[in-house]
Parts: structure tokens; sequence; C-alpha cells
């Protein structure tokens, strides 16, 4: 049985990150970070989310973006899955829809480093302009 | 779902709604056999037995968004069409037990899959829970504890990316010598 903790490519694997510099905390000031919210149901996974979160994982760190990303359930938009929320600090959260690895990407680039916002927005943080 | 790498994360959200903190995933194959078992254990809330019941039922669901739940049923369904079978033991409080077993050389039998992307997405989004994947053939087997993975790497957290990158490469490599 091969197991990954006898391997001593993980100690190398510690001390190589530990002399990087690049190790962020990312505990500490969670609530100051970018949130990015892959939904991650049935319904979900059968539309390719899998591959957009693979795809935000890999392209976060990619381009140096410090960000939270996680699962969550089903939002109710089965139609317009992949759906992914981002919280960006003191702003509303806002749920993209049908978020394939182009859209994903144009997030990123646009809204998250941006703050530019694009197309494709579920309005499910709709007000009325008398309730706001 | 396309292949099993699919079912096994949708399963497993089922495990981390429930709140569980240890989730077992085992695979076992045999070419011998021409059998594959998967099983998926948690420690979370459990069900009672009515519920245990229904649950592989499509129009059954906990979900006050929709009115189906399709994650088991379509899970039951892929391992009963290769003729295999599929069971789900739960005690509340304790946790469950989701099992499936698939005929590995009928023609209805889904691929594996990536499986190694499906285990970055769960550590990635899950790091403070502890994932104990097992996998073994005829000839070789592995193990991937991301409790001990934590450990040998003292304050670093498991979904860094590199750390990431790594259980991908670790995975792959050892499905290539099952």
């Amino acid at each position: 049985m091969n197991k990954i903790k006898n391997l001593a490519d993980l100690r190398e694997l510690k001390e190589k990150l530990q002399s990087k510099t690049k190790l962020r905390e990312k505990s500490e000031y969670p609530e100051q970070l970018v949130q990015i919210k892959v939904a991650m149901a049935t319904c979900c996974i059968a539309s390719g989310s899998r591959e957009t979160m693979n795809y935000i994982v890999d392209e976060l760190d990619k381009r140096n973006i410090d960000a939270v990303v996680t699962q969550t359930g089903c939002m109710g938009y089965c139609y317009a899955e992949p759906t992914v929320e981002v919280i960006i600090p003191g702003k509303e959260s806002i749920v993209f829809g049908y978020v394939d690895v182009k859209k994903a990407d144009e997030i990123i680039e646009k809204y998250v480093k941006g703050g530019m916002l694009v197309e494709g927005i579920i309005p499910m943080n709709y007000k009325k302009i008398d309730e706001q | 779902m396309k292949d099993l790498s699919y079912h096994i994360l949708d399963i497993v959200q089922n495990s981390l709604h429930a709140g569980a903190r240890n989730i077992g995933i085992d695979i076992s194959e045999s070419t011998v056999n021409g059998m594959l078992c998967l099983k998926i254990s948690d420690d979370g809330c459990g069900m009672t037995p009515l519920m245990t019941r229904r649950v592989s039922d499509p129009f059954f669901t906990t979900s006050v968004k929709k009115k189906v739940g399709l994650g088991l049923p379509l899970l039951k369904q892929n391992a009963e069409q290769t003729g295999g079978t599929f069971t789900i033991e739960s005690v509340e409080h304790r946790g469950t037990l989701v099992s499936a077993t698939f005929n590995l050389r009928h023609i209805d039998m889904i691929p594996v899959g990536d499986i190694a992307s499906t285990f970055k997405i769960l550590i990635a989004a899950n790091p403070d829970e502890n994932f104990i994947y097992t996998h073994t053939s005829d000839r070789h087997g592995f193990e991937l504890n991301t409790a001990e993975t934590r450990d040998g790497l003292g304050g670093i957290s498991v979904n860094t990316h590199e750390v990431l990158e790594f259980i991908v490469e670790f995975i792959n490599n050892n499905l290539k010598e099952l």
C-alpha cells in the first residue's frame, strides 16, 4: 500500500513551500479576501462545474490573486448551471450563470481584478428601487 | 453523470452537507472478477430508517429549492445497469455508508474518469475535512489521507496550490500502476 505520508517528497515539498515568501496566511483575514463559491450539486456537476472550479483554482494561483474558493449546494438555478457566486469585500454578492471556462476567465479578469461587471448575472439579489 | 469520478464528487457533497468530518472513499477493483466496488462512508449526522429507504427515490429531496434529488438515484442506475448493486446504510448521529458495485465487463459500465480532479476540487474547497481515499486492484493499492498529509506539511494548508498539484500527481502516478 503506497501512502502519501511515507513519501519523502512531501517533506521536500514542505521545505520548498516554507522557503517561498509566497505563502499567504489565508485564514487570518478571510473577510477581506474575495470569495468565490462554485455551486457543486448534482445538476451543477453534470453541467461541468468541476471543470469550472478546477480552472478557477488554477488561474487564481497563476494570476496571483488572493481569493477563497469554496463549494456551495444548488442555488436553485439549475437551468443556468454552472453557477458561481462572487463576493468582493464591501460589495454585494453577485451570482453568475452559465460559467464555463471562458466565462470564468472573463469573471476573474474583469470583475475580480478590475471591478467591472460582466454579462451573465443572475438577479438573485434584485431589489426594487423603493426597497433600497 | 458521465463517469465514476463525478459520482464520487457528488455523493461526497451529501456527506459534507451532513456535517461529516471524516469521509472515506474506497474503491476496490478486480479485473480477475470483473468487479469494481465503490464505498463512501462518513461520520455525518446520518438518517432515520425511513429517510434511508427513500433517498434512492429521485422525487425525494431535503432541498427546498427543487423537487428532485438525483445524486443517489443516478449512482444506483449506473451501478444496476451493469448488473451491479447499490446499497445505503445509515445510523442516525453516527454516519452513512453508500456502496455500489459495478460489473466492469458490462457494455454499460461507465468509465472511472478523472479521480485526481475530483479530489483536487474536494480538498481545495474543504481543507479542514479529512478525506481517506483508498484504491486497490489486483496488482497495486494506495491510500491518500488528508489528515496525515496535513500533519506532514506542518503549518502549510493542504489547499495551497502546490500541495494540490502534488496530490493530483500522486493520485495519477498510482492510478497508472493499478
